[in-house]
């Protein structure tokens, strides 16, 4: 009996040790099928690191971005590990608000990741966060729409050729619109596709001195264009569509072709989801001559607040779930077409990968062809593609975005919604002390 | 004739108060429908016949556990309305029965703050939550929720309690009934219906508060709202997962609203006719 009470009080006393010794890290993420994914496989890290518990905070993308601004501006130190974008990476690491990933292990191989995406996460030649999926934008089309309009899609096509194609495409009788474009108010919804596609028209927001330039012919042209082709091509009531709209128009057979996000390929080619998932074909995000084309560059990563008092676990976990390892353990279990795209060059040689995936190519052609630090034809004082990275942006990118959705909507003019941006524009430069 | 025509307005006015009823609830019907079709079923339009499957369910279920929001919901909205009733009862005592020339401002001042956005807030509050180690806990989350419906909480006990005679208290009074002796025994009792429908309408109030409950919880105390925001995905379908979170959300409190809902309308609508 005495020796019964004896094993046991050892028991609970070794278990009362483990638990306290346990470290728990909160992850703050956004409910993708490749985070979801993430969750699922955990297990593979507790069982390298019995010692680090996770625990998981999924929120929908706008709160989890209030959420973690909120946490990290005040220091609150809620969350160990963050899952941001490309946009807050630089700003935060700014603040000093992020910690450098400089421990992620030595078999981590930063130099495998996409050059494109690393310095997009970079500053000053620090890693401040590490990408777990990355992605650009491309034009998705029906290939038997296209070979019935008889036109050949090109590998990198023009807006004129984009323009031509949708309107022999587009047979409103039998539900088809030539064309499918975000339309959505927001700054990371209408915004992302317009700013990046104005700069394939030579456009940008701002000149050298933060000067707004909405007032330009560049801009002019391009929401001109983009209004006159959504007209004339587009679905109805397209000024609220964003991604997941046009991702159901598409699979449901509506759009002839559609300029979005690469990782959209994964669902308008899984036959489960998508009526026309063998008819699709890629190219390019098109481009009008001038060194630029219209597709922009974004990536999911996590990041380490500098707020946490756990810094070592939560840069683990960094590690394991954007390592090569991670990428493997998902090809194993769920197959290489589900393993998270656009971070590691490794994944892009693997044949097996290539196979698995037929839209890999155009995937990492695409993402070469932004560069975050040069976007724009003309020169500008920012980082971003599809967005400006100074903390202004989001208020200012939405309210551009409602202007410009109104536009589409065909509530005010494009030369009304242009003022008006551009007046906006001059208040928030100015109020932000980058102009006078 | 005078009959037919009362029957007439009677029938119409019944068809009326179906109709407007079945619009109310059609959002949470369609809810309740979407739960159990496909993904694919729910993004291709208006459809109110679902395959029947049960996926959405088991995905919710599989990702995000539900009886820990749940249990969270329940102590949350128990917590915060039995802890408003503490406060307000002996608030609303002294307001109905010892009214001063300022009751009415301070009353309306209260209201006021329910007036005001509640983001506006939020820094000075998220700082006082972090100072004082309550973000994510259910004492500061308790305490929120009954702080920010303690004003409704208030005129609610107040309108009832002012139709209660003054002169039975002061009969209870006269028989030697200390002050708490005199709310507890004599006021309160005759207050059930009013606190029982008040209690029922702040439960429903803190379940389905969304804004300080999803803000000012991470993991340990996060409720049913934090449980339905993790649904909703930038890229991918999720209407139906979505709809199925929600209908797990909504269940509890319309069952509960549903076997009350006596007491709530009768509550609702006391004093409103003399």
């Amino acid at each position: 009996m005495k020796l019964r009470t004896l094993t046991l009080g050892l028991l609970s006393a070794s278990a009362l040790a483990f638990a306290a010794h346990a470290e728990s890290i909160t992850i703050a993420t956004v409910n993708n099928g490749d985070m979801v994914r993430m969750q699922k496989l955990t297990d593979d890290f507790t069982k390298a690191n019995p010692d680090i518990q996770l625990n998981w905070v999924t929120l929908e993308e706008n709160v989890l971005r209030e959420r973690v601004t909120t946490d990290i501006a005040t220091k609150g130190g809620q969350y160990d590990v963050m899952t941001i974008g490309t946009y807050e990476v630089p700003i935060w690491a700014k603040q000093s608000w992020l910690l450098p990933l400089d421990k992620l292990g030595d078999d981590y191989d930063v130099k495998d990741i996409i050059p494109a995406i690393a310095g997009g996460l970079s500053v000053d030649g620090k890693l401040y966060a590490a990408p777990f999926y990355g992605e650009s934008s491309f034009v998705m089309y029906r290939k038997d729409l296209m070979e019935k309009a008889g036109l050949k899609m090109p590998d990198a096509p023009t807006w004129d050729f984009i323009k031509q194609a949708a309107d022999k495409m587009t047979d409103r009788a039998n539900g088809v619109n030539g064309v499918c474009l975000r339309g959505k108010a927001g700054w990371g919804e209408n915004m992302a596709f317009l700013t990046a596609m104005s700069n394939s028209f030579g456009a940008r927001w701002f000149d050298e001195n933060w000067k707004p330039q909405f007032d330009q012919p560049e801009w002019k042209n391009t929401l001109q264009f983009y209004v006159d082709l959504m007209k004339a091509d587009g679905p109805e009531g397209a000024s609220s569509n964003g991604f997941n709209e046009n991702l159901a128009l598409f699979q449901q057979g509506k759009c002839g072709m559609w300029i979005d996000a690469t990782v959209a390929a994964s669902f308008v080619s899984d036959p489960k989801a998508s009526q026309v998932a063998d008819k699709v074909g890629y190219a390019l995000a098109p481009d009008n001559g001038l060194g630029k084309r219209g597709n922009w560059l974004w990536a999911w990563s996590l990041a380490v607040p500098a707020g946490t008092q756990k810094a070592d676990a939560a840069e683990k976990f960094v590690s394991w779930a954007t390592s090569k390892h991670y990428a493997e353990l998902v090809a194993s279990k769920e197959g290489w077409a589900n393993v998270p795209p656009g971070t590691r060059s490794s994944l892009y040689a693997n044949a097996e990968y290539q196979k698995a995936a037929p839209f890999a190519k155009m995937t990492l052609d695409s993402i070469n062809a932004a560069d975050p630090t040069h976007p724009t034809v003309k020169p500008v004082p920012y980082v971003g593609v599809q967005f400006v990275a100074i903390p202004e942006f989001q208020g200012l990118g939405t309210t551009v975005g409602q202007l410009f959705s109104a536009a589409l909507a065909g509530q005010s003019s494009v030369d009304d919604a242009l003022k008006q941006a551009q007046d906006a524009a001059t208040a928030a430069m100015t109020e932000g002390g980058y102009i006078k | 004739m005078a009959r037919a025509v009362t029957t007439q307005h009677k029938t119409i006015a019944t068809a009326a108060a179906w109709v407007v009823a079945l619009l109310i609830f059609f959002p949470i019907l369609y809810t309740i429908i979407t739960s159990f079709k496909s993904e694919q079923e729910a993004i291709q339009g208006f459809n109110l016949i679902p395959s029947g499957t049960f996926e959405s369910y088991s995905e919710v279920q599989q990702q995000s556990g539900y009886f820990k929001f749940f249990f969270n919901s329940v102590l949350l909205s128990v917590g915060s309305t039995i802890l408003a009733l503490i406060v307000a009862i002996p608030a609303a005592w002294s307001m109905a029965f010892s009214p001063t020339k300022r009751t009415k401002d301070i009353l309306m001042w209260m209201l006021s703050t329910k007036m005001m956005p509640a983001v506006a807030v939020l820094f000075p509050i998220y700082l006082i939550f972090r100072d004082s180690g309550l973000l994510d806990s259910r004492i500061g989350l308790t305490v929120m929720l009954m702080l920010i419906n303690l004003p409704i909480v208030v005129w609610m006990l107040y309108t009832y309690f002012r139709e209660i005679p003054g002169e039975i208290l002061e009969a209870a009074r006269m028989d030697g009934a200390s002050l708490w002796n005199e709310i507890i025994y004599v006021l309160t009792p005759m207050a059930v219906p009013g606190i029982a429908s008040t209690m029922l309408l702040n439960i429903i109030l803190a379940w389905n508060e969304a804004f300080w409950t999803i803000r000012l919880t991470t993991t340990n105390a996060a409720p049913l709202t934090a449980f339905i925001s993790s649904f909703s995905s930038p890229q991918g379908l999720f209407w139906a997962k979505l709809s199925a979170a929600s209908t797990l959300a909504i269940a509890p409190i319309l069952i509960m609203g549903w076997f009350s809902q006596k007491q709530l309308v009768r509550g609702l609508t006391f004093g409103a006719v003399k």
